[in-house]
């Protein structure tokens, strides 16, 4: 005998859960009360989706800005935020004001990249990178009152500006 | 190398080895990666989106990011075998719940899996057992330089990798740890593990989704921002940081139940055991639930007629696509629950 699922009384339920703690208890669901009772959840990764779109959710009422356009895709602002994701690299250029809003409050207060650079990148996206890696480096080591450090920080960004 | 030779073994990820893996049961990072010259999978056409599948499933095994890997393309894939794959951890659900061209390679030892064409062009993805950071960033970031010898990847000087979702943009990278708190749950102390995760900005979720109870006890801890800081700070709060504390934490919650209530710990682990060898029916949850006071029991030296390796071989093959793999034919849910029993009863007590 199969049993039917104690939320929507209609489907198989296929999902048992025993809770032993505080007190015993079973509950018998099918797959999709189970995910709308939140006992399972069948999305992996979710969740910078989901503050993807309170952030989206935030800057609805956009008005004009909203139609702005890629040159390159013809993605608009107003379909990314519909969709979540955006249609090509060129979008960072196109909607940079308006994304760059989002990514700051995505990131923390970030708005620039530090980390790694392609091997391949020119030796000017090299250095920039390297610059913008140093001059943190020396904030933080000036807000922590390590002035050895600092200015040996000053000094490696003195060399590499002169390259 | 197939799918169905994957199938019986356990999979990198339950390997059971690694830093700290009486707590920490896996560790992962996962770059995000686009292609220069092509659009991002939200504007591309499917023959466009072919062409990317094909021009980075080439690039990927023809050079050592996985010549010897085994190519799964998910459109010539049955579900079944879709759902092993998740199940291993090797591909997202996202991934095989998809649609169009899209593809994994995953390296022989399964430790590493490239998605192709998953929410962007390229996601490298490596996974050990354990807390080991810094081995799988050496790894995720070689073959991601092999791969930008050949190919261009979208990069901008002001944000760094582009990806389709802002979320990932900068370095594009994503930490994952897997912990395993029976203890924190036990004693209700979880709480201050997610007040401390919060604290870093990072995500707490339990292992089957958020806002709920974690299904085994098991927790995944994650990064949530990517830009602004570099991939060895990102890395540096997990390794240095949150893990280590988190583990010395669960490790105190669990040395405080065998201090001060032995009885109850004991009892809820042979009842535990009893439910496992005895049940004639059970689900993949309840499997998972009652498979968790037994793993704390073995680390604790509490338990000691199963090894780690047996108990995360039950793990995994009582999944539901592994159970039918095994059994060699889909089954209904009711007869899965019948079926994961067999198999229960016959590896933990034969004679039964």
């Amino acid at each position: 005998m199969s049993l039917v699922c104690q939320r929507c009384q209609q489907a198989k339920a296929t999902v048992h859960i025993t809770d032993t703690v505080p007190d015993k208890r079973e509950l018998h669901l099918c797959e999709d009360c189970a995910e709308k009772e939140g006992v399972i959840i069948k999305q992996h990764h979710q969740s910078t989706n989901e503050i993807l779109q309170q952030l989206i959710k935030h800057k609805a009422g956009l008005g004009a800005a909203g139609d702005l356009a890629c040159p390159n895709c013809g993605m608009t602002f107003r379909e990314f935020q519909l969709k979540g994701q955006l249609g090509c690299s060129h979008d960072y250029e196109a909607f940079k004001e308006l994304l760059t809003q989002l990514i700051e409050r995505a990131h923390e207060g970030a708005t620039h990249h530090v980390g790694k650079v392609p091997a391949t990148a020119g030796e000017t996206v090299r250095k920039h990178a390297g610059l913008l890696r140093l001059r943190r480096e020396l904030q933080e080591a000036v807000e922590q009152e390590n002035y050895e450090h600092a200015a040996r920080v000053r000094d490696q960004i003195q060399a590499l500006e002169s390259v | 190398m197939t799918i169905d030779e994957l199938t019986p073994t356990t999979g990198e990820w339950l390997r059971g080895v690694g830093s700290m893996s009486d707590v920490v049961i896996s560790s992962r990072i996962r770059l995000a990666r686009n292609l220069a010259d092509r659009p991002f999978l939200a504007t591309a056409s499917a023959t466009e989106r072919t062409e990317i599948y094909r021009c980075l499933a080439d690039a990927i095994t023809s050079t050592s990011a996985g010549s010897d890997a085994l190519l799964v393309d998910i459109e010539q894939t049955d579900t079944l075998d879709r759902e092993v794959l998740v199940e291993r951890h090797l591909v997202s659900r996202q991934h095989v719940n998809g649609d169009g061209s899209r593809g994994v390679t995953i390296s022989p030892d399964e430790t590493r899996a490239l998605m192709i064409n998953e929410e962007d062009h390229l996601r490298i993805q490596a996974l050990h057992s354990g807390l080991e950071l810094e081995a799988l960033w050496e790894e995720v970031s070689g073959v991601d330089d092999t791969l930008a010898k050949r190919l261009a990847f979208a990069f901008d000087r002001q944000f760094g990798y582009l990806t389709a979702c802002p979320t990932n943009v900068g370095t594009g990278i994503r930490v994952s740890v897997m912990l395993h708190l029976p203890a924190l749950k036990l004693t209700k102390e979880i709480e201050r593990v997610a007040r401390a995760a919060r604290d870093m900005h990072l995500a707490v979720r339990g292992m089957h989704g958020e806002g709920t109870d974690a299904l085994g006890d098991l927790y995944q801890l994650s990064n949530q921002t990517t830009l602004g800081k570099t991939e060895e700070e990102i890395i540096g709060v997990f390794s240095e940081t949150i893990v280590p504390k988190i583990v010395e934490y669960e490790r105190t919650a669990r040395d405080s139940l065998a201090q001060h209530s032995p009885y109850q710990l004991d009892d809820k682990i042979w009842r535990a055991y009893g439910i496992l060898v005895n049940a004639r029916r059970i689900s993949s949850e309840e499997t998972q639930a009652l498979l968790s006071p037994i793993r704390m029991a073995i680390h604790m030296g509490r338990f000691t007629s199963m090894s780690v390796a047996a108990l995360n071989e039950l793990l995994l093959h009582t999944q539901p696509a592994h159970l039918q793999k095994l059994h060699g034919k889909t089954l209904e849910g009711e007869q899965r629950d019948i079926v994961r029993a067999e198999y229960l009863r016959s590896r933990l007590a034969p004679s039964l």
